[in-house]
């Protein structure tokens, strides 16, 4: 078989329930169904044909590099125990779409359910066929998510709900932990591949960091497979359909955990911390889970915890570190996987007859029921250890290794009597289970009074499955047994140990305990008879001792009380504080360091200054100061000052060799003082009287401010001081400014550096640009200015009160001639204006210009025209479209980047040729300058936009308050 | 010529974070505006101070003579960037304005 299959095997479910989701909006009943049964199909049949591939140890890998730099590889490897677990999750998966098929009600909506079972079958595989422990965390996370999905299938109901949620919370934790200690496990041996860790035993035995490793890895595990004390969270998984907890929670995601724990076996167990920790774990829930499966009413609840009962065997194996315990251990989980589908099937079908799964209100099902009742008790009589069947042949290992001595301690010499109790125990809920339901008298107090057989074909799959456990049970060796040797060897390699699968060992220890646990359960059961028709769920004394109430607990401790109180007494919903920790953390995240690695300021002295240049940044200096202390009052003066600082810094630019800043900063400058001018319409006047009444805490307030203040500026300017005068080592710069004509083809090199070399950046940023026009845009759309700012401005009453006053003038006549003549002027600049954007533009490569600056020009020419003639006028006269010219904007320059790919060059990847044109002579013809184009386009769109937007509100009409709509004018 | 500018960058980076510290949203505008200008030259000063320094790549000049191309490119995106996200602020504060009826940070004046 060629290897790539792996990968259709792993990928065909995936699909298959992706082609079931697209059936989602249709009434479709059957096909769903049909699908999932010939994916489930096919895949099995896949497996089954790798067989001859995997037997004597050999292992098929596949594999694709997907972070190679980080040693994460996409892996797929199947060895004989994985070929065995990918068996049963694809042939079990068959039986359960099948049986799903006739399980299902007409009104439950069927493609969701089996998009999600294929999902999580895809998920599954994922987790046994990964060949990269990295990899087998993210699909054990994906199983985590399609059980909740499954879980809450019937998500009107809230127990369905609630149990998803709480399956979720443990599985994905534990998931969690998984991870975390993969990646200690992958720090220890240096790699994340599956065959290096499993072949690094040693290394990690004798590591440090082994312990937290495998407590993490255990917590994963442990709680995948409802290990005491995570055990909870799966009797509250049964108000899942039954086809889900058949699949899930019998045969595939419970095995999940001890299928990682056989995994891992090679590389972890043996320890004595090992032993303690999945020996306390596996005993505790083997023997807990049985006694508490005899007290449950819910039949899928004795189901349950007898699944967490028989996990807890299987860890319990895993712990003691010997080969034969391991062979156990695998043969376990194919037997239990048989019989216990086979029986939460039959759980489905007596709920889907009769309506109920009370035990106490279910009896005396044989005379309705005689097929599926016969079929159930095999299974039981499986589950319960009878001989020739298949349970029987691992409980005998079981109880062997049990009897030997492996690490001497309590646990071990107590091991064997905790055994035959625990088999008692099963015994009795196995018997319970069958001598409840099927016999005694007809029941009484059904939903559904006339139960009757079920379809052929929904007791086909249990059929099959109790067939299976015959088969196994009667002649092993000929049935299972080259399977698991297959599967064995591949995990324990030249330690295999000899075994053997016969039914009859001769009379020995083990068979005797058989014998103490059969009858000491049928005692157990007659004796407790009465009392389980009559009493209370859940077991006597942890009745109330209940695992799911202090989760719930715990939850709302966590994120309910504890959240409160953080946020009561931590957090804050004022600005100011939180604007005060940004800054004095900022503050501190820049002093402390330097500060303890003892940079003291040895600084180069101040060398000769140019006065012009002092002059220059005193203006500079008093502009940000006065705007500082302006701004509260004289809000027009401090726009206007800042202004001053922003020239400043425009001219700082210039100064220092750096046309293209210059020239974008004055341009900028331009437009935001246009924005801020028209912002200042909507905020309230504040005129300039400083209020004297400040208390003394407000006094020490702004104390404390300005001490923060004049700290950052400090710190600021020695930072500055010594980041411009260090020696600077050898920076990227030359690497552009060498390869700026020779490979980009234009002499400006920040142009260059914009639209070719970091042109994806660039696009990043444009599509900021768009975006943020866009959302001003929208945030506009439904603007209600505050009632007082409605009216018009102060300045237009004036003015309209002149013209009131004077009777040779109409009112509005000042303000339609107020700055008559730069208006004109203005006017008359459009074509100039645009005519210096394209010369900016086409320069733009070769000299200071560039789509930036020339996309602000372009937009101050639009907007001159605003300023000039009124928005209305404007508007009359010429059609701005904001939102095409971002779009066009976007789409010339991701065409552009997109137009490399046709030539074989990664996206963006520029060419540059120069083409003579009559007239004008040679023109730079790169196609970073298509690219400029869309930064032009999209710059002019989004500086428009957002200007335009905030000119309209001007010209809409709103109502006052008291009605509490406004809508758009 | 470094001391100057960096002088002046404190300054405007103190105003700058005096100013985001207070009540008025307008304040906050003012602030915010002032410390990018001290930002940004901050910005360019990492790659050196060179007057009269060639811009445009010439022939036959060496390497070392031109200006450091690199944070002039950052800066100038910064600096459009910048406005854009004034100009979302602001409306997002007149938007504030026109729902709370004040122009206090919190949307509530304080007691």
């Amino acid at each position: 078989m060629p290897e790539y299959l792996l990968l259709l095997l792993l990928v065909l479910p995936f699909v298959g329930s992706l082609a079931i989701a697209s059936l989602l909006r249709t009434a479709a009943r059957t096909l769903p169904s049909w699908l999932a049964g010939s994916v489930a199909l096919l895949a099995t049949i896949l497996t089954a044909s790798y067989y001859p591939s995997v037997t004597n140890g050999k292992v098929v890998r596949y594999e694709i590099a997907w972070l190679p730099e980080l040693g994460l590889n996409f892996t797929l490897r199947l060895d004989g125990f994985a070929w065995l677990f990918t068996m049963l999750v694809t042939a079990i998966g068959f039986l359960v779409v099948l049986y799903a098929r006739y399980y299902m009600s007409a009104e439950d909506p069927i493609p969701r359910f089996f998009s999600f079972l294929l999902a999580f079958m895809g998920a599954m595989l994922g987790v046994v066929l990964s060949g990269n422990i990295i990899l087998l965390s993210i699909f054990w996370e994906l199983t985590s998510i399609f059980s909740f999905l499954l879980i809450g299938y019937w998500y009107h109901n809230a127990n369905a709900r609630d149990g998803a949620r709480m399956a979720l919370t443990i599985t994905g934790i534990g998931g969690f932990c998984l991870l975390v200690g993969f990646l200690l496990i992958g720090h220890i041996v240096g790699s994340y591949d599956l065959d290096r860790v499993l072949a690094s035993g040693d290394i990690i035995r004798e590591h440090p960091l082994y312990l937290p490793a495998l407590v993490l890895i255990l917590i994963g595990a442990l709680t995948k497979s409802a290990q005491f004390p995570f055990h909870f969270w799966l009797p509250n998984a049964m108000a899942a359909p039954t086809p889900v907890s058949a699949y899930l929670h019998s045969a595939t995601m419970v095995k999940a955990g001890v299928f990682l724990l056989v995994r891992l076996w090679p590389a972890l167990s043996g320890t004595f911390e090992w032993f303690w920790l999945v020996g306390l774990a596996g005993i505790s829930t083997l023997l807990l889970g049985a006694y508490f499966a005899i007290f449950q009413r819910d039949l899928k609840g004795l189901l349950a915890y007898s699944t967490i009962s028989h996990l807890g065997l299987i860890t319990t194996l895993l712990s003691l570190g010997s080969p034969l315990a391991a062979v156990a251990a695998v043969f376990h989980m194919v037997n239990h996987a048989t019989f216990k589908a086979s029986l939460f099937m039959a759980a489905g079908i007596i709920d889907h007859e009769t309506g109920t799964r009370d035990m106490q209100k279910l009896s005396g099902l044989f005379r309705y029921l005689p097929y599926t009742a016969s079929l159930a008790m095999v299974a039981c009589a499986a589950m319960a250890g009878v001989p020739l069947l298949n349970g029987f042949l691992s409980k005998e290992m079981f109880f062997a290794e049990a009897v030997e001595t492996h690490a001497d301690s309590i646990l071990d010499r107590a091991l064997p009597y905790i055994a035959t109790l625990a088999g008692a125990f099963s015994v009795a809920y196995s018997i319970r289970f069958i001598h409840t339901v099927f016999f005694g008298p007809p029941p009484t107090d059904i939903p559904k009074p006339h139960p009757h057989e079920p379809p052929r074909w929904m007791r086909f799959p249990v059929e099959s499955l109790v067939f299976a456990c015959l088969i196994v049970g009667i002649v092993p060796s000929l049935s299972i047994g080259p399977f698991l040797h297959t599967a064995v060897l591949s995990v324990l390699g030249p330690e295999t140990p000899y075994y053997s699968l016969a039914v009859w060992h001769g009379f020995n220890l083990p068979l005797v305990m058989s014998i103490v646990a059969m009858l000491g359960g049928a005692a157990l059961y007659f004796a407790l008879h009465n009392y389980l028709a009559r009493c209370e769920d859940g077991p006597p004394i942890f009745r109330h001792l209940r695992g799911q109430r202090i989760f719930e607990r715990i939850l709302v401790t966590l994120s309910w009380k504890w959240a409160r109180w953080l946020e009561a007494n931590i957090g804050t919903r004022r600005l100011q504080p939180q604007l005060r920790i940004v800054a004095v953390v900022a503050f501190l995240a820049a002093f402390l360091p330097l500060h303890f690695s003892g940079f003291d300021a040895k600084l180069p002295p101040v060398r000769g200054v140019d006065p012009a240049f002092v002059m220059l940044w005193i203006i500079g200096m008093l502009s940000a100061l006065a705007a500082a202390f302006l701004a509260k009052y004289h809000r027009f003066a401090a726009l206007l000052l800042i202004g001053g600082s922003g020239i400043v810094t425009c001219v700082t630019f210039a100064w220092l060799s750096a046309p293209d800043l210059a020239i974008t900063q004055l341009l900028v400058e331009i437009v935001t003082t246009v924005l801020l001018l028209l912002g200042l319409r909507w905020l309230p006047k504040r005129l300039g009287k400083i209020d004297e009444s400040a208390t003394f805490s407000a006094r020490l307030r702004r104390l404390r401010d300005f001490a923060i203040a004049v700290a950052c500026g400090v710190g600021m300017s020695i930072l500055a001081y010594a980041v411009m005068t260090l020696p600077v080592p050898d920076t990227i710069a030359n690497f552009f400014l060498e390869r700026a004509y020779s490979e980009g083809g234009g002499r400006n090199v920040v142009n260059v550096i914009l639209v070719d070399f970091r042109g994806f950046d660039t696009m990043g940023e444009i599509a900021v640009l768009g975006i943020v026009g866009l959302t001003v845009f929208a945030l506009l759309r439904r603007f209600r200015p505050a009632t007082e700012s409605i009216g018009l401005p102060e300045q237009q009453r004036i003015q309209n009160a002149y013209d009131d006053a004077q009777p040779e003038r109409n009112k509005g006549d000042t303000v339609r001639d107020y700055l008559f003549v730069p208006s004109v002027v203005m006017q008359w600049l459009f074509p100039v204006v645009i005519t210096f954007a394209i010369y900016l533009f086409m320069r733009g490569h070769d000299l200071p210009g560039g789509g930036f600056a020339a996309g602000i020009t372009m937009a101050i020419a639009f907007l001159l025209q605003y300023l000039a003639g009124g928005t209305r006028w404007a508007e009359d006269r010429l059609r701005i479209l904001p939102l095409r010219w971002i779009a066009f904007g976007l789409l010339i320059a991701a065409a552009t980047g997109a137009g490399s790919w046709f030539f074989g060059y990664p996206f963006l990847t520029s060419h540059s040729q120069y083409l003579t044109l009559p007239l004008i002579g040679k023109v730079p013809t790169a196609s970073a300058l298509l690219f400029d184009l869309g930064v032009f386009s999209l710059v002019v769109g989004a500086t428009v936009l957002i200007l335009i937007a905030i000119a309209h509100q001007s010209i809409r009409t709103y109502r006052v308050k008291t009605a509490p709509k406004t809508e758009d004018a | 010529m470094e001391f100057i500018l960096s002088l002046g960058i404190g300054v405007m980076t103190g105003s700058g974070v005096w100013l985001i510290l207070r009540p008025r949203t307008y304040q906050v505008i003012i602030g915010l505006s002032l410390l990018s200008y001290a930002v940004n030259l901050f910005i360019f000063g990492v790659g050196g101070l060179k007057v009269n320094a060639p811009a445009i790549l010439q022939e036959g000049v060496d390497i070392s003579a031109y200006t450091d191309p690199v944070p002039q490119a950052l800066v100038l995106t910064a600096i459009v960037i910048g406005f854009a996200t004034t100009a979302l602020f602001l409306v997002v504060l007149l938007a504030a304005r026109g729902l709370t009826g004040t122009d206090h940070v919190d949307g509530r004046e304080q007691p």
